[in-house]
Protein backbone atom coordinates (compact mmCIF):
# COMPACT_ATOMS: atom_id res chain seq x y z
CA UNK A 1 0.00 0.00 0.00
CA UNK A 2 1.01 3.40 -0.94
CA UNK A 3 1.38 5.28 2.60
CA UNK A 4 1.41 9.39 2.45
CA UNK A 5 3.19 10.93 5.33
CA UNK A 6 0.92 11.58 7.24
CA UNK A 7 -0.08 7.65 7.35
CA UNK A 8 3.47 7.15 8.31
CA UNK A 9 3.71 9.90 11.28
CA UNK A 10 0.68 7.43 12.95
CA UNK A 11 2.90 4.80 12.54
CA UNK A 12 6.10 6.17 13.97
CA UNK A 13 5.46 4.90 17.34
CA UNK A 14 4.95 1.39 16.20
CA UNK A 15 7.67 1.38 13.82
CA UNK A 16 9.93 2.56 16.19
CA UNK A 17 8.72 -0.55 19.16
CA UNK A 18 8.71 -2.67 16.54
CA UNK A 19 5.39 -3.62 17.07
CA UNK A 20 3.77 -3.35 13.51
CA UNK A 21 2.70 -5.83 11.08
CA UNK A 22 4.93 -6.70 8.69
CA UNK A 23 3.24 -5.77 5.73
CA UNK A 24 2.80 -2.35 7.06
CA UNK A 25 6.40 -2.02 8.57
CA UNK A 26 7.63 -2.48 4.49
CA UNK A 27 5.34 -0.11 3.65
CA UNK A 28 6.66 2.56 6.17
CA UNK A 29 10.03 1.17 5.20
CA UNK A 30 9.46 1.87 1.49
CA UNK A 31 7.90 5.44 2.06
CA UNK A 32 11.01 5.93 4.46
CA UNK A 33 13.12 5.12 1.66
CA UNK A 34 12.46 7.99 -0.65
CA UNK A 35 10.84 10.40 1.63
CA UNK A 36 13.71 12.96 3.20
CA UNK A 37 11.32 14.76 5.52
CA UNK A 38 9.33 11.16 7.46
CA UNK A 39 12.78 9.79 7.51
CA UNK A 40 14.60 13.17 9.26
CA UNK A 41 11.26 12.67 11.79
CA UNK A 42 12.12 9.37 12.52
CA UNK A 43 15.51 10.46 13.48
CA UNK A 44 14.99 13.14 15.43
CA UNK A 45 12.49 11.15 16.93
CA UNK A 46 14.76 7.91 17.85
CA UNK A 47 17.64 10.61 18.63
CA UNK A 48 15.38 12.42 21.24
CA UNK A 49 14.17 9.45 22.59
CA UNK A 50 17.71 8.43 23.53
CA UNK A 51 18.64 11.83 24.77
CA UNK A 52 15.32 12.11 26.89
CA UNK A 53 16.07 8.71 28.39
CA UNK A 54 19.89 9.39 29.50
CA UNK A 55 20.41 9.25 33.31
CA UNK A 56 21.64 12.27 33.39
CA UNK A 57 18.50 15.21 32.34
CA UNK A 58 16.48 13.96 35.08
CA UNK A 59 18.80 14.14 38.30
CA UNK A 60 18.75 13.29 41.75
CA UNK A 61 18.43 15.53 44.40
CA UNK A 62 21.48 16.03 46.38
CA UNK A 63 21.59 13.70 49.41
CA UNK A 64 18.39 11.96 48.31
CA UNK A 65 19.31 8.27 48.30
CA UNK A 66 21.18 9.16 51.97
CA UNK A 67 17.77 10.34 53.28
CA UNK A 68 15.94 7.99 51.90
CA UNK A 69 17.44 4.67 52.94
CA UNK A 70 18.43 6.62 56.60
CA UNK A 71 14.44 6.99 56.90
CA UNK A 72 14.14 3.28 55.78
CA UNK A 73 16.34 2.56 58.52
CA UNK A 74 13.99 4.08 61.04
CA UNK A 75 11.89 1.79 60.20
CA UNK A 76 13.59 -1.37 59.88
CA UNK A 77 14.94 -0.93 62.72
CA UNK A 78 11.63 -0.51 64.51
CA UNK A 79 9.03 -3.55 64.98
CA UNK A 80 7.60 -4.64 61.24
CA UNK A 81 4.42 -5.70 62.63
CA UNK A 82 3.66 -2.61 64.48
CA UNK A 83 0.00 -1.31 63.17
CA UNK A 84 1.89 2.19 62.57
CA UNK A 85 0.33 3.51 59.32
CA UNK A 86 0.58 6.43 56.92
CA UNK B 1 20.95 0.31 34.83
CA UNK B 2 19.77 -2.80 35.91
CA UNK B 3 23.09 -3.55 38.08
CA UNK B 4 22.14 -4.96 41.61
CA UNK B 5 24.48 -4.88 44.03
CA UNK B 6 22.33 -8.87 45.31
CA UNK B 7 22.71 -11.21 42.51
CA UNK B 8 19.13 -12.67 44.41
CA UNK B 9 16.27 -12.27 42.60
CA UNK B 10 13.59 -9.97 43.66
CA UNK B 11 11.46 -13.19 44.90
CA UNK B 12 14.79 -14.58 46.52
CA UNK B 13 15.17 -11.28 48.20
CA UNK B 14 11.68 -10.58 49.35
CA UNK B 15 12.04 -14.12 50.77
CA UNK B 16 14.67 -13.45 52.61
CA UNK B 17 13.30 -10.12 53.80
CA UNK B 18 10.12 -11.74 55.11
CA UNK B 19 11.74 -14.33 56.38
CA UNK B 20 13.47 -11.73 59.32
CA UNK B 21 16.45 -10.60 57.24
CA UNK B 22 15.23 -7.10 57.09
CA UNK B 23 18.35 -4.91 56.14
CA UNK B 24 18.42 -6.22 52.49
CA UNK B 25 14.89 -4.23 51.78
CA UNK B 26 18.17 -1.64 51.18
CA UNK B 27 19.24 -3.68 48.06
CA UNK B 28 15.53 -4.56 46.17
CA UNK B 29 14.86 -0.61 46.97
CA UNK B 30 18.14 0.56 45.47
CA UNK B 31 18.36 -0.36 41.91
CA UNK B 32 14.88 0.96 41.49
CA UNK B 33 14.54 4.32 43.55
CA UNK B 34 15.79 6.72 40.66
CA UNK B 35 13.36 5.10 38.55
CA UNK B 36 10.64 5.55 40.64
CA UNK B 37 11.57 8.85 42.15
CA UNK B 38 11.67 10.30 38.14
CA UNK B 39 8.21 8.78 37.93
CA UNK B 40 6.74 10.45 41.21
CA UNK B 41 8.28 13.85 39.69
CA UNK B 42 7.24 14.01 36.07
CA UNK B 43 3.48 13.81 38.37
CA UNK B 44 3.79 16.56 41.31
CA UNK B 45 7.03 18.53 39.16
CA UNK B 46 8.10 19.92 43.08
CA UNK B 47 11.27 17.47 44.04
CA UNK B 48 10.79 18.40 47.58
CA UNK B 49 7.11 16.94 47.32
CA UNK B 50 8.48 13.98 44.85
CA UNK B 51 11.17 13.03 47.45
CA UNK B 52 8.65 12.71 50.14
CA UNK B 53 5.80 10.58 47.93
CA UNK B 54 8.73 8.18 47.56
CA UNK B 55 10.20 8.25 50.90
CA UNK B 56 6.52 7.71 52.12
CA UNK B 57 6.00 4.83 48.76
CA UNK B 58 9.07 2.25 49.76
CA UNK B 59 8.30 2.63 53.95
CA UNK B 60 4.99 1.35 53.01
CA UNK B 61 6.32 -1.25 50.42
CA UNK B 62 8.32 -2.08 53.46
CA UNK B 63 5.31 -2.34 55.45
CA UNK B 64 3.17 -4.13 53.26
CA UNK B 65 5.97 -6.90 51.75
CA UNK B 66 3.83 -9.77 52.81
CA UNK B 67 0.99 -8.66 50.51
CA UNK B 68 3.25 -8.07 47.28
CA UNK B 69 2.29 -11.44 45.20
CA UNK B 70 5.56 -11.33 43.12
CA UNK B 71 3.26 -10.94 39.85
CA UNK B 72 4.51 -7.82 38.78
CA UNK B 73 7.84 -6.91 39.72
CA UNK B 74 8.97 -4.88 42.73
CA UNK B 75 9.15 -1.61 40.83
CA UNK B 76 5.97 -1.77 39.22
CA UNK B 77 4.46 -2.30 42.90
CA UNK B 78 6.18 0.14 44.21
CA UNK B 79 5.06 2.74 40.92
CA UNK B 80 1.60 2.06 41.61
CA UNK B 81 1.85 3.01 45.48
CA UNK B 82 4.13 6.27 44.65
CA UNK B 83 1.02 7.67 42.19
CA UNK B 84 -1.62 6.77 44.32
CA UNK B 85 0.42 8.84 46.91
CA UNK B 86 1.34 11.60 44.23
CA UNK B 87 -2.31 11.68 43.23
CA UNK B 88 -3.96 11.99 46.39
CA UNK B 89 -1.75 14.54 47.21
CA UNK B 90 -2.48 17.10 44.45
CA UNK B 91 -6.24 16.19 45.05
CA UNK B 92 -5.88 18.11 48.49
CA UNK B 93 -3.28 20.75 47.65
CA UNK B 94 -4.97 22.18 44.55
CA UNK B 95 -7.82 23.08 43.18
CA UNK B 96 -6.94 20.60 40.19
CA UNK B 97 -10.29 19.29 38.38
CA UNK B 98 -10.20 15.73 39.16
CA UNK B 99 -9.08 13.95 36.55
CA UNK B 100 -10.18 10.33 35.93
CA UNK B 101 -7.03 8.19 34.60
CA UNK B 102 -9.18 5.45 33.31
CA UNK B 103 -11.26 7.13 30.68
CA UNK B 104 -9.77 8.70 27.58
CA UNK B 105 -9.66 12.67 28.75
CA UNK B 106 -9.57 15.42 26.70
CA UNK B 107 -6.35 15.08 25.73
CA UNK B 108 -6.64 11.99 24.30
CA UNK B 109 -9.74 13.38 22.08
CA UNK B 110 -8.18 16.59 20.81
CA UNK B 111 -6.70 16.18 17.21
CA UNK B 112 -3.31 14.83 16.79
CA UNK B 113 -0.44 16.94 16.64
CA UNK B 114 1.91 16.84 13.37
CA UNK B 115 5.55 16.48 13.81
CA UNK B 116 8.39 18.71 13.01
CA UNK B 117 9.06 18.62 9.90
CA UNK B 118 12.88 18.57 8.95
CA UNK B 119 14.78 18.07 5.95
CA UNK B 120 17.82 16.37 7.23
CA UNK B 121 18.70 15.32 10.77
CA UNK B 122 22.01 15.32 12.01
CA UNK B 123 22.36 13.52 15.14
CA UNK B 124 23.37 14.90 18.46
CA UNK B 125 25.57 12.64 20.59
CA UNK B 126 24.77 11.85 24.35
CA UNK B 127 28.11 14.22 24.91
CA UNK B 128 25.35 17.31 24.58
CA UNK B 129 23.94 16.60 27.77
CA UNK B 130 26.57 17.75 29.66
CA UNK B 131 25.33 21.26 29.11
CA UNK B 132 23.13 22.15 31.59
CA UNK B 133 21.15 24.32 28.74
CA UNK B 134 20.45 20.50 26.70
CA UNK B 135 19.32 19.00 29.75
CA UNK B 136 17.07 21.73 30.71
CA UNK B 137 15.23 21.73 27.20
CA UNK B 138 14.50 18.21 27.70
CA UNK B 139 12.68 18.57 31.66
CA UNK B 140 10.87 21.35 30.35
CA UNK B 141 9.63 19.80 26.95
CA UNK B 142 8.36 16.58 29.33
CA UNK B 143 6.71 19.14 31.50
CA UNK B 144 4.98 20.78 29.43
CA UNK B 145 3.50 17.55 27.80
CA UNK B 146 -0.26 16.88 29.03
CA UNK B 147 -0.27 15.07 32.60
CA UNK B 148 -1.97 12.22 31.27
CA UNK B 149 0.48 11.83 28.08
CA UNK B 150 3.51 12.91 30.78
CA UNK B 151 2.68 9.81 33.22
CA UNK B 152 2.98 6.90 30.26
CA UNK B 153 5.99 8.10 28.43
CA UNK B 154 7.68 8.50 31.52
CA UNK B 155 6.82 4.89 33.27
CA UNK B 156 7.59 3.50 29.29
CA UNK B 157 10.59 5.58 28.18
CA UNK B 158 12.18 6.56 31.88
CA UNK B 159 11.10 3.62 33.90
CA UNK B 160 11.08 1.30 30.98
CA UNK B 161 7.88 -0.30 32.41
CA UNK B 162 6.18 -2.82 29.10
CA UNK B 163 3.01 -1.58 27.86
CA UNK B 164 1.19 -3.94 29.84
CA UNK B 165 3.16 -2.84 33.13
CA UNK B 166 2.05 0.28 32.19
CA UNK B 167 -1.55 -0.37 31.61
CA UNK B 168 -1.67 -1.99 35.29
CA UNK B 169 0.14 0.29 37.31
CA UNK B 170 -2.14 3.16 35.78
CA UNK B 171 -5.24 0.89 35.68
CA UNK B 172 -5.83 2.20 31.72
CA UNK B 173 -5.74 -0.31 28.57
CA UNK B 174 -2.74 -0.95 26.39
CA UNK B 175 -4.49 0.71 24.14
CA UNK B 176 -4.84 3.77 25.64
CA UNK B 177 -1.25 2.99 26.61
CA UNK B 178 0.03 2.82 22.98
CA UNK B 179 -1.55 6.48 22.10
CA UNK B 180 -0.73 8.10 24.24
CA UNK B 181 2.68 7.00 24.12
CA UNK B 182 2.67 8.19 20.81
CA UNK B 183 1.41 11.18 21.11
CA UNK B 184 3.86 12.22 23.63
CA UNK B 185 6.72 10.79 21.66
CA UNK B 186 5.53 12.89 18.59
CA UNK B 187 5.16 15.91 20.90
CA UNK B 188 8.16 15.70 22.41
CA UNK B 189 9.88 15.45 18.76
CA UNK B 190 8.23 18.58 17.78
CA UNK B 191 8.84 20.95 20.74
CA UNK B 192 12.58 19.48 20.98
CA UNK B 193 13.51 18.62 17.57
CA UNK B 194 13.45 22.57 16.59
CA UNK B 195 15.10 23.77 19.69
CA UNK B 196 17.86 21.03 20.49
CA UNK B 197 19.12 21.67 16.72
CA UNK B 198 19.60 25.51 17.49
CA UNK B 199 20.76 24.62 20.74
CA UNK B 200 23.67 22.03 19.60
CA UNK B 201 24.50 23.79 16.43
CA UNK B 202 27.93 25.09 16.50
CA UNK B 203 27.23 28.23 14.43
CA UNK B 204 23.65 29.06 15.40
CA UNK B 205 24.70 29.14 19.28
CA UNK B 206 23.30 31.74 20.48
CA UNK B 207 25.99 34.08 22.84
CA UNK B 208 23.48 36.41 23.61
CA UNK B 209 20.13 37.08 23.79
CA UNK B 210 18.32 37.05 20.40
CA UNK B 211 18.62 40.32 18.61
CA UNK B 212 15.39 39.77 16.79
ZN1 LIG C 1 6.92 11.20 4.17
Amino acid sequence: MELNCRHVWEFLSGYLDDTLDAAVREDVERHLAHCEVCSAILDSTRNILVLTADDRVFELPVGFSDRLHARLNELIGEDPTSPEKT
Amino acid sequence: MSVEADNRTEQELIAAILGGQKHLYHALVRPVEKKIFMVVLAYVHNPSDAEDIVQEAFLDGYRHLATFRGEARFSTWITTIALNKARARMRRSSAHAEVSLDDAGDEDRAPAVSPALLRDWREIPSEALERNEVRTLIRQAVSELPESFRTVFVLRELEELSGEETAAALGISLALVKVRLHRARIQLQKSLAPALRSATEPHRKKRWPSWS
